[in-house]
C-alpha cells in the first residue's frame, strides 16, 4: 500500500512548475521549462539548408530533434559528455510527439533543428524536454495546430499518481513501479507520446490515460501562460 | 572583405567601435548567478558577457592518484560549444575551438596559477584523491565565449561544495554535500584582446572576432602577473602589440575580478 | 450564429479557440475546424469585419514576390549568384537580371557581385516548389558599400517601417543615418558618425521589442531626441 509521496505531495499533484521563452537570442525560438527540480532547455534553429542532401525531403521540411544531457545535470555521477542510447531514443521520440502538431509544408527540403538540454534532472526530464521543446516552436513563430504537453503518470503500488519523482522512479527494488511518460494535444487530447516501464492491468490503465490528459492540461496551463507573458519580459 | 568588415575598418579610423564602446572598455552588462543547478552540480554559475551567455557545472569524482604525485587531486576542464546557442555550431564531438577554450583558457589558466591547491585534493595518498571536473557550455554566442568561459568556470569553483566521501564503503555519497568548499588561492581572469588593422579592442563582439585578423587571450592574476596566455587567428603581432596587450589584460583583468568578487559577497 | 471568443489585439497561443460559429473567416494564422476558428501561430488577434487575422509575434521570413530585400553573396557560378536572405533555400540571380548592359558569357561575374557582398535585390518569382529568383533591375535596387547591416525579426518590418514610412522616416531624420530596410529583416544603416548609427540601432531593437505598446512613435521620438542630446 503507497502511503505517502516523499515530498508530501498529494497523488494528483504535480511538482512547482516555471516556464519562459525566448531566452537564447541567437535561436529562432527557445524555452526553458522547469518541472520541481528537472530544468530542460530548447532551442529552435531552422528552417535551414539540411545537409547531406540526401535526407533532404523535397515535398516537406523535416523536424530533427537532438536531446542531450549536461555533464552536471546528473543527481550522481558526472554525465559523460557524447549523448548516449537513450538520449537517441529520446530524440526519436521527442520528434515524434512534436510532428503531429507541425505544418512543415512550407519549407521543402530544408530541416527544423531542436535542440534540448537538460540543465539539471530529477526525473521527467524527456516530458519536460517535450514541453520546452513545443514552446520554443511556437516561440519561433511556426504554425502548429496546437502546443504539446507532456508529464510523467504511473502507478506505484495501489496508487495511480502524477508526476513520478526520482525517488519514486527508483522505487523499481522494493515497490512495484509503472512509470508512464504521456505527451497529449491539449486541445483534442490527442496522445503524440506513449511510453511505458512497468506493469499494469487494462484497467489501471484507463484510469492512468483520465490522470494523464488532466494532468498535461495544468502543464498546457503554464506553458500558455510563458507564451502571453513573452512580451513583458 | 565584407561591407560590415570595412565599416569597421572606417569608424576605427574615427576612433570608434560598432557598438559604440571605446577601445579600452568591457561591455556594460556582466553578471554572474550562482547554483543553477543546484541539486545535480556540487558547484554552478552562469555569467553573462554583454549578450554572450555560458553556464558551467562542477562534478567531483574520485581517483587514483598519479603514482608520481600520490599526495594530489586534479582538475579537469571541458568546453563544449553547444548548436543551440548559435547557428554555425554543429552537433557532434567537441570541435578543435572548444578543445583549445577548454586547455587554454580554463585548465591552463587554473593549473598554472595554483589557484587551488592540488594537495587539499588527496582523500588518502597514493590511493585515492579528488578530480575537480569542470564543464562550461555556451548558451548564447554573441562574441568573446572565450573570457566568459574562464570566468563561469571560477564562479561554478567559488560555488562547489564537496560531496560526502564514504570511506568505509569507499564511494561518493554525492546525495549528501558537505559544508567544504574549494579555497581559490587565486582567481586567474582571462581577457580576450583582438587586433584589427593596427588597432587592439578589448572584449571583442562577434562582428569584430570576425573581422579579427589575430586574437590573444592573457589570464592574469591579482597582482599583475600572467599565468597563461593564447593566441589565435592568421595574422601576425609586434612585440610592441603583444606588451600593449598584456598591459591592458592586466588592467581589464582587475575590473572583471571586481565584479567577480562583489557577486559572490552578494551571494 | 457564432460567437467571438477573442477581442482585437489580443495575444493568442497555437491551438487556441478564436471563435465560434460560420460567421467568422479564418485568414493568415488560423484554420478552421468544424465550427471553430483556431490560431495556428503566437500573435496578436487583427479583426478586419469578419475576418480573423493573426499578426505573428515571431517568425522566419516567407519570400513574396515583388519584396525588395537585402541579401548576402553565398555562392556562384559561371552565370549567377546563390543569395543568402534567410530563408532555407537561397535565392538565385542570375547574370541577365542586373543592371548592366552586358556580360560576356563566360566573364568573370565576381566583379560584380563577390561572395561576402551584400546587395538591394527585389524577388521577382517564388515558384511552388520554393525556388526564389531575383531581379537587380530596378530602382533603389545596388550592390551595399559603405555601412553596417542588422537583423530584425522579418515579422517586426512593417512597424520599423510605420504608416506610410513615418516611423523609419523619424528614425533617419533624427539620427541623419541612411536606412534601408529589407522586407526580409535586414537592415542597412550609414550614418555620419558610428554613435549617430548605434542610437539607430537601439531606435530600431526599441521598435522592434515593444510592438505591442500603444504611442509606440511618441516614445521612440523621445527616446532618439533623449539620446541624440546625451551624445552631443
Amino acid at each position: 500500500m503507497y502511503k505517502k509521496r516523499p515530498d508530501g505531495r498529494k497523488f494528483d499533484e504535480l511538482r512547482d512548475m516555471e516556464a519562459k521563452v525566448g531566452i537564447i537570442r541567437r535561436a529562432d525560438g527557445s524555452a526553458m521549462f522547469r518541472i520541481g527540480k528537472t530544468i530542460a532547455l530548447a532551442a529552435v534553429h531552422g528552417p535551414r539548408e539540411l545537409y547531406p542532401k540526401f535526407l533532404q525531403d523535397p515535398s516537406k521540411g523535416i523536424l530533427r530533434c537532438n536531446y542531450n544531457m549536461m555533464s552536471f545535470s546528473g543527481s550522481g555521477e558526472r554525465v559523460r559528455p557524447g549523448g548516449s542510447r537513450r538520449s537517441k531514443e529520446i530524440s526519436m521520440i521527442t520528434e515524434n510527439s512534436l510532428y503531429p502538431v507541425l505544418d512543415l509544408s512550407e519549407y521543402p527540403g530544408a530541416v527544423v533543428d531542436v535542440f534540448i538540454e537538460i540543465l539539471q534532472s530529477d526525473a521527467g526530464t524527456r516530458c519536460a524536454g517535450i514541453c520546452a521543446a513545443a514552446l520554443a516552436l511556437a516561440d519561433a513563430g511556426f504554425p502548429m495546430k496546437d502546443l504539446v504537453s507532456a508529464v510523467s503518470v504511473g502507478r506505484i503500488e495501489d496508487k495511480l499518481v502524477v508526476d513520478l519523482d526520482k525517488e519514486e522512479e527508483d522505487y523499481e527494488v522494493e515497490r512495484e513501479v509503472a512509470d508512464i511518460p504521456v505527451a497529449i494535444m491539449p486541445k483534442t487530447g490527442k496522445i503524440t507520446l506513449l511510453q511505458m516501464d512497468g506493469i499494469c492491468s487494462k484497467e489501471q490503465l484507463s484510469k492512468v490515460m483520465e490522470i494523464a490528459k488532466e494532468a498535461c492540461n495544468k502543464v498546457y496551463e503554464v506553458q500558455k501562460k510563458a507564451l502571453l507573458e513573452k512580451l513583458s519580459q | 572583405m565584407n561591407i560590415i568588415q570595412k565599416h569597421i575598418h572606417a569608424l576605427l579610423e574615427k576612433d570608434q567601435r560598432l557598438d559604440g564602446r571605446k577601445f579600452d572598455e568591457l561591455r556594460k552588462n556582466i553578471s554572474i548567478e550562482y547554483g543553477i543547478s543546484p541539486k545535480s552540480a556540487e558547484g554552478s554559475a552562469k555569467v553573462r558577457l554583454g549578450n554572450t551567455e555560458v553556464v558551467a557545472g562542477i562534478k567531483f569524482e574520485v581517483i587514483t592518484p598519479y603514482p608520481d604525485q600520490p599526495d594530489k587531486g586534479t582538475i579537469m576542464a571541458g568546453v563544449e560549444l553547444l548548436p543551440l546557442s548559435s547557428p554555425e555550431f554543429e552537433s557532434g564531438p567537441p570541435n578543435i575551438r572548444s578543445v583549445e577554450l577548454a586547455r587554454a583558457v580554463v585548465d591552463r589558466g587554473l593549473r598554472e596559477s595554483g589557484a587551488i591547491d592540488f594537495k587539499s585534493l588527496c582523500i588518502k595518498k597514493e590511493e585515492k584523491a579528488w578530480a575537480v571536473v569542470i564543464d562550461v557550455y555556451s548558451m548564447n554566442d554573441e562574441g568573446n565565449l572565450a573570457d566568459a568561459i574562464g570566468l563561469c568556470a571560477l564562479a561554478a569553483l567559488k560555488d562547489a561544495k564537496f560531496p560526502k566521501y564514504d570511506e568505509k564503503n569507499q564511494k561518493v555519497v554525492y546525495e549528501e554535500r558537505t559544508n567544504k568548499g574549494l579555497t581559490l588561492k587565486e582567481l586567474p581572469i582571462p581577457i580576450t584582446i583582438v587586433k584589427i588593422k593596427d588597432k587592439i579592442l578589448v572584449d571583442p563582439i562577434l562582428e569584430e572576432e570576425e573581422a579579427a585578423d589575430s586574437r590573444l587571450t592573457v589570464t592574469t592574476l591579482e597582482d599583475g602577473r600572467v599565468c597563461a596566455m593564447q593566441k589565435g587567428g592568421k595574422g601576425p603581432l609586434t612585440a610592441e602589440e603583444v606588451d600593449k596587450m598584456i598591459e591592458l589584460s592586466i588592467k581589464k583583468g582587475k575590473e572583471l575580478r571586481k565584479v567577480l568578487e562583489k557577486s559572490s559577497k552578494e551571494k | 450564429m457564432g460567437e467571438l471568443l477573442v477581442k482585437d489585439k489580443d495575444i493568442v497561443v497555437p491551438g487556441q479557440d478564436l471563435a465560434t460559429g460560420m460567421d467568422f473567416l479564418p485568414a493568415a494564422g488560423t484554420y478552421r475546424d468544424n465550427d471553430k476558428i483556431v490560431a495556428t501561430q503566437l500573435g496578436s488577434i487583427s479583426l478586419n469585419g469578419r475576418l480573423i487575422k493573426i499578426i505573428p509575434l515571431n517568425g522566419r521570413y516567407v519570400p513574396k514576390r515583388g519584396d525588395t530585400i537585402i541579401g548576402k553573396i553565398k555562392d556562384m557560378n559561371f552565370s549567377n549568384w546563390f543569395v543568402d536572405i534567410g530563408y532555407a533555400n537561397d535565392a538565385v540571380l542570375s547574370s541577365k537580371e542586373i543592371s548592366v548592359d552586358y556580360i560576356e558569357r563566360g566573364a568573370d561575374i565576381s566583379q560584380y557581385y563577390d561572395l561576402g557582398e551584400y546587395i538591394v535585390a527585389k524577388i521577382s518569382n517564388v515558384s511552388k516548389l520554393k525556388l526564389i529568383d531575383l531581379t537587380m533591375r530596378g530602382p533603389g535596387l545596388r550592390k551595399l558599400s559603405e555601412g553596417r547591416i542588422i537583423k530584425v525579426s522579418s515579422v517586426k518590418v512593417p512597424r520599423i517601417i510605420g504608416k506610410e514610412g513615418s516611423m523609419i522616416s523619424m528614425v533617419k531624420e533624427l539620427t541623419e543615418c541612411k536606412i534601408m530596410v529589407g522586407q526580409n529583416g535586414l537592415i542597412w544603416i550609414n550614418g555620419p558618425d558610428g554613435n549617430k548609427e548605434v542610437i539607430a540601432v537601439e531606435a530600431i531593437e526599441m521598435i522592434s521589442e515593444k510592438t505591442q505598446t500603444s504611442n509606440l512613435t511618441e516614445r521612440v521620438k523621445e527616446f532618439l531626441e533623449k539620446r541624440i542630446k546625451e551624445n552631443v
